[in-house]
Parts: structure tokens; C-alpha cells; sequence
């Protein structure tokens, strides 16, 4: 195992990708951040926090996907994890959803879905902490917090201090 | 968890707990505006209902279109049930036709666990009221109202006191209730007349009484159950009215309560019999909640009964 990112990388990464987003967007009067539980929701905190800091206060909530898998049939039913949508809701609304790692894209286009169901978004955008390649479907990330290229037979592990203890990001091979 | 749902005891506690936490996502999913899920997109479920009922069979319908399973609704009135067909032939029937799960209510006690056990198909079984014997799903979506009303965010209900009044011996609401509230932690007591009460009572692990008003004060969550008459092929009462008199609540005895009691009742309910008109429609009776719960706590087992791989 071997550590990619630690505590002070991740949070300079966030911090880039709050300015980026500011610019894109022109400011955050229309943003709202959606992490995808559970690490993505966190990130998600995390990025509005400083999205405060830099330019004015965000909406920010979760988006738990599972209802929305594809793969469900394929493993043993999961619990839920929390949906929250902030009280502007998100129609017209610039939406920059979050998550730790882009792997496949399916948990993305599981979002993607499940945002359809809600509302009619003006965008959607994508920021990630870490990308690692492998894509099985048409879809990329619009803030990245580091490209990692991997093979097929290691994994890429985040840690965050909310449910981990730590902050960090390790890569090791799969047993 | 297994395949079926034909009891309140075929869940442990954390499984139960689980479909509990599942519902009240489900809740927050469908506030968040999405009202329509893809999960059991290409599932079908058959509704087999060979005794009447209304809240039920459309809670479970329900469910199954939010998560946009196919329902198919078989009532035994006006099928080949009433030509005399068997349950074995209308379940191979089912079989055939691909269903995945079969949500069950048969006027026979057992008749859902026969029908799991049976080999007959492949489905899941959901016993949606069997006899005089179980309804967990109602168990469910009580537990579900109880831990909502009291902000019981972990359903351990330890220290709540839950009665539950009427009809203990026709209730397969009782059964379920008394089976998952301990599990949760309640103290249960039920509440009725000796004839109204079956025989081993005391082995539920329960406390039980004969008298509503000394009982009443201490509760926290006031059960009620219906009179089934479609049940009583006896004498289990002199009168209705006595009946009333001693165990129904009405408004007198609804002042008594504690001011954070609930009232609940699995419906329909007999008004001005088990139940009063003012009790019914008090601001303590979450009858209604009771109603809009079911159907996320049936959503939450059809998902956790159909969502994932077989046998996994």
C-alpha cells in the first residue's frame, strides 16, 4: 500500500477545485453542491465550506444513488444512505455533484438518473477527488482533485477524517 | 434476510431495525422529489388476496409502482378461486406467468407459510395477513409510526410502554406487534376481556390485563384493535354496547392518557365500538400516519426482499 495524497494534498486539491468551480460558474449565486454518500457527501461539506470562504454561501446536500443501480441484482441488497436536497431544491440550478473516486462512471450515471427524477438542473457538473481511469460508459469528470492511472487489479482507498479518522489516499494492490 | 416475510419473528432485530432505517430514507427520497424509483424495474408482483381488504392490497400496490415493479392484482372474487380452484393450482398459475413475489392474505392461519414451503414457486413470499396468525408488515409500519412520533431514531424502544386493547384472540395484528415490539424493546400489555384473550397467553411474554382504565394511565402508545366479527362464531361478549362500555376508547378515557400518548388503530375501524368518533379523529390518533407509513415500509421489504441478487 502506498499513500498517493495525504491530509495537506486533499485539502489543496479542494481548495483548487473551489476556484475553478467559482470561475466556471462566475461566483456561487446559482451553485449547488450534491456529494454522493458516503465520502462524497463529506468532500461535498468540505467543498462548500470553502466555497463560503471564497465567495458566498453554498446549498450543499447528499444524493444516495443505490435506489438507481444497475447492478443491483448482482450483489446482496444495501442499506440506504441518506438523500438530503437542500430547501432551494434544484431546479435552474448550476449542480456540481461529488464523489471521492471516477471509476466505471455507472455510480455517476446512477446520479445522474436519480437528479432527473428530481428536477430539471441548468447543468450538471462533476468533481472528484480522484480519478483512476477505467471508464465503462461516456462520462468525465469536470474537477479533478488528482489523475491517478491504475490497472485493473489495484484498488484506490480514501480516507477522510469524518468516517475514517484520517485524511489520506492510498493505493495497494487487490488480494 | 431471507426470501420470505411470512412472520415478525422471521426478522432479527437488526434486520428488522434495517427495513425500519430503509423506510425512513425511502421517506427522505420521495420528500427530495423523487416520487418514482427504477429499482425493481422488470419485477413483478402479484397481489393474492383471497380475503377483502382495502388499505392493505393498495399499500402494497402502491409500493410495488413506486419502485416501478409490474403489479398484478388478483382478488379471489370474480377468479377461478371462486370456480373451486386450489391455492396449489392458482400458485403453479402464478408461477407460470414469472411472478417474483407474491404478497399473500388468505382467511387460513398458515396459508403464507404453506405457500413458501410448498415448492410450488420460486417467488417471495409477503404474508399480508394469514387467519388469526401474523400481519408483519402492519408490525412494521407501527414500529415505523412509534419510533416517528417519539423521535426513536434507532427504534430501541426500551421503556416504552405499548398496549394493545380489543381482539387480542382474532388478531394477527397482535401477534406481529407483540413479536417485533419485544424484539425492539417495548413492554407490551395486552388489554381484553378473558374471552377475548387466547389460551397461552402467558407464554407471550407479556403482561395482561382486564382492566382498560387502571392500564390506560401507564401507556405511552394505546393499540387498538377491531372487533372482527367475521371472525366470532361465538358469544365472546353479552352486547356490543357492554363491550364498548369496558374497553372502547372513548372521549373520557382518552383524557386520562398521558398528554404524549398516541392513539393507533390497523384499521378499518369499528367507530363508536372499539374506538370513538373524537378518539379517532383526536389530535393524538396518527391513524393517518399509520396509513402513509405502510407504504414505505412495504417498499422498504419488497426492496430488501427483491432488490439484490438471488441468493446472495
Amino acid at each position: 500500500m502506498s499513500r498517493i495524497l495525504d491530509s495537506g494534498d486533499i485539502g489543496r486539491a479542494l481548495k483548487r477545485i473551489a476556484h475553478e468551480i467559482i470561475e466556471r460558474n462566475h461566483g456561487t449565486s446559482q451553485l449547488t453542491i450534491l456529494g454522493i454518500p458516503t465520502r462524497g457527501a463529506f468532500l461535498g461539506e468540505r467543498l462548500a465550506t470553502i466555497l463560503a470562504e471564497i465567495d458566498g454561501p453554498t446549498p450543499v446536500g447528499a444524493l444516495d444513488i443505490t435506489l438507481h443501480r444497475d447492478d443491483l441484482r448482482l450483489r446482496p441488497p444495501r442499506p440506504l444512505l441518506p438523500t438530503v436536497i437542500p430547501p432551494e431544491g434544484i431546479e435552474g440550478r448550476q449542480v456540481v455533484l461529488v464523489d471521492d473516486v471516477l471509476f466505471s462512471g455507472r455510480t455517476i450515471r446512477a446520479a445522474l438518473d436519480a437528479l432527473g427524477e428530481i428536477g430539471r438542473p441548468a447543468s450538471v457538473q462533476l468533481a472528484v477527488l480522484v480519478d483512476r481511469g477505467h471508464r465503462e460508459l461516456p462520462i468525465r469528470a469536470d474537477y479533478v482533485g488528482k489523475n491517478i492511472p491504475t490497472s485493473a487489479n489495484e484498488s484506490i482507498k480514501v480516507s477522510l477524517l469524518e468516517v475514517d479518522g484520517e485524511d489520506g489516499v492510498d493505493i495497494e494492490a487487490r488480494s | 434476510m431471507k426470501n420470505h416475510l411470512l412472520s415478525a419473528n422471521d426478522l432479527s432485530r437488526e434486520e428488522a431495525i434495517t427495513i425500519l432505517t430503509t423506510a425512513r430514507e425511502l421517506r427522505r427520497v420521495s420528500d427530495g422529489g423523487q416520487k418514482k424509483l427504477p429499482t425493481l424495474r422488470g419485477r413483478a408482483v402479484v397481489n393474492l388476496f383471497f380475503e377483502d381488504s382495502t388499505r392493505t392490497r393498495i399499500s402494497f400496490e402502491s409500493a410495488a409502482k413506486r419502485l416501478s415493479a409490474d403489479v398484478i392484482n388478483f382478488s379471489a372474487k370474480g377468479s377461478s378461486v371462486s370456480k373451486g380452484e386450489s391455492l396449489k393450482d392458482t400458485a403453479q398459475t402464478l408461477q407460470a406467468m414469472g411472478a417474483d413475489a407474491v404478497v399473500i392474505r388468505h382467511g387460513a392461519s398458515g396459508a403464507a407459510q404453506r405457500l413458501a414451503d410448498s415448492g410450488w414457486i420460486s417467488a417471495s413470499v409477503i404474508n399480508a395477513g394469514d387467519g388469526t396468525h401474523e400481519h408483519p408488515t402492519q408490525a412494521l409500519l407501527d414500529a415505523f409510526t412509534i419510533g416517528e412520533k417519539f423521535g426513536l431514531d434507532t427504534y430501541d424502544f426500551t421503556g416504552l410502554k405499548v398496549g394493545i386493547v380489543g381482539d387480542i384472540l382474532h388478531s394477527r395484528v397482535a401477534r406481529s406487534n407483540v413479536l417485533l415490539l419485544k424484539k425492539l424493546g417495548a413492554e407490551v400489555t395486552v388489554i381484553a376481556p378473558p374471552t377475548l384473550l387466547p389460551v397461552g397467553v402467558e407464554l407471550w411474554g407479556v403482561q395482561v390485563s382486564y382492566d382498560f382504565d387502571a392500564a390506560l394511565k401507564e401507556l405511552d402508545v394505546v393499540m387498538m384493535l377491531r372487533i372482527q366479527s367475521e371472525r366470532m362464531h361465538d358469544l365472546f361478549f353479552p352486547s356490543a354496547r357492554e363491550y364498548s362500555r369496558a374497553y372502547g376508547l372513548d372521549v373520557a378515557r382518552l383524557s386520562t392518557l398521558k398528554s404524549k400518548a398516541i392513539v393507533m388503530h390497523p384499521g378499518p375501524m369499528n367507530r363508536g365500538l372499539e374506538i370513538s368518533a373524537e378518539s379517532a379523529d383526536s389530535l393524538q390518533s396518527v391513524v393517518l400516519a399509520q396509513v402513509t407509513n405502510g407504504v414505505l415500509v412495504r417498499m422498504s421489504v419488497l426492496y430488501h426482499l427483491l432488490a439484490g441478487a438471488v441468493n446472495a
